[in-house]
């Protein structure tokens, strides 16, 4: 395929607007689900900590799951690469384990 | 948009034996994604890291209605993040929601630029790109005012170890907590915000590519969703960011 430099006719396809419905829907929940979290930041006393952390984490991966999936249109994309993205997250769950437990002993040590 | 030729059904040949794209996106779009999951493990790394130390602090042990900044427990980011431009009052996290909305929009408005590229839309695409700079560029003035009041303090300071008071904060002492509360903050937003420059900067160029009709002559708009994919990613990243630094 060369690259040339001469205008060539260019067809505009018309929208689809169930599509960019979908985009809004989307929109709405991230927004929605935000609204919540700061509902919980209010709402939720701190004496409830565990709770409140639980319940911002399981909305972070809620958001995060539409804003990858749908947005960065991953869901849509083919099975390998989903899983060429998520696998290598485990070194992130990986870390994530280790530094907490390295987190316990400190507070084992210190506190 | 990977074509399979019909020399890849023949026997002996599979799909990783060229000519074709397993993964159904082209080289480049691969390579952002791949580089996105590196960019993500830092990110991972920083925050983490961040649980590491604060958990390593003491926390505030008594009511928060009577908390007040030491250097001697981590403070609560509700208490240190509550001031908004213009307004002389205490509103907890207020501001930090804006930009949090600020940045979703943005991503909203990049996807429809890349929805109205695959239809060949140079019009609608540099509609959506210019929404989308907008938002960046709100999104870092937001951060540069946040920064700047974290830095200068708010109405009180706090006493530090000789018993002079100090106001705001800088990496080697803070009024709202311990040293590494307010190196933490540097870091990680810091970090994401520069992630958000680089975008209106790639934003722009792709804007500008759209405007000069580069993408029209090339026959696709494949960048958009190239930069695409990086600026939802940021959004993405604050996601986390907004979470865990100023939820918890």
């Amino acid at each position: 395929m060369t690259h040339s430099e001469e205008p060539r006719p260019v067809t505009v396809i018309p929208p689809d607007k169930e599509k960019i419905k979908k985009l809004w829907k989307v929109a709405g929940i991230l927004g929605i689900i935000t609204a919540i979290e700061f509902g919980v930041a209010f709402l939720v006393p701190h004496e409830f900590q565990t709770t409140r952390v639980w319940l911002f984490i399981a909305m972070t991966i809620i958001k995060a799951a539409y804003i990858v999936g749908e947005f960065m249109h991953l869901r849509h994309e083919a099975k390998v690469l989903i899983w060429a993205i998520l696998i290598p997250l485990i070194f992130v769950v990986w870390l994530l384990i280790a530094l907490v437990y390295e987190g316990m002993a400190i507070s084992d040590l210190r506190f | 948009m990977a074509s399979t030729p019909s020399s890849v059904q023949a026997p002996g040949r599979s799909v990783w034996d060229g000519g074709v794209s397993p993964m159904g996106v082209s080289y480049g779009k691969l390579m952002m994604w791949f580089f996105l999951l590196s960019d993500a493990f830092t990110f991972s790394a920083l925050l983490i890291t961040y649980g590491l130390v604060r958990s390593s602090h003491p926390g505030f042990e008594g009511v928060v209605e009577d908390f007040v900044f030491s250097q001697s427990y981590w403070p609560i980011p509700e208490k240190v993040y509550e001031a908004v431009p213009f307004i002389d009052t205490h509103l907890p996290l207020v501001f930090v929601g804006i930009m949090t909305f600020i940045l979703i929009m943005s991503s909203v408005t990049m996807v429809l630029a890349v929805e109205a590229g695959h239809r060949m839309d140079r019009k609608s695409v540099e509609k959506w790109m210019l929404w989308t700079i907008v938002g960046g560029m709100t999104f870092l003035a937001c951060q540069a005012w946040e920064w700047t009041h974290f830095i200068h303090g708010a109405h009180v300071g706090a006493s530090v170890a000789e018993g002079t008071t100090f106001f705001g904060a800088n990496l080697v002492q803070n009024q709202y907590g311990p040293p590494d509360f307010a190196d933490f903050f540097f870091f990680i937003t810091g970090f994401h915000g520069f992630h958000v420059f680089s975008g209106v900067c790639f934003n722009f160029l792709i804007y500008y590519n759209a405007i000069t009709g580069v993408y029209d002559r090339r026959g696709h708009y494949e960048m958009v969703e190239k930069v695409g994919l990086y600026w939802h990613f940021v959004d993405l990243v604050w996601v986390f960011v907004f979470t865990f630094f100023y939820l918890v």
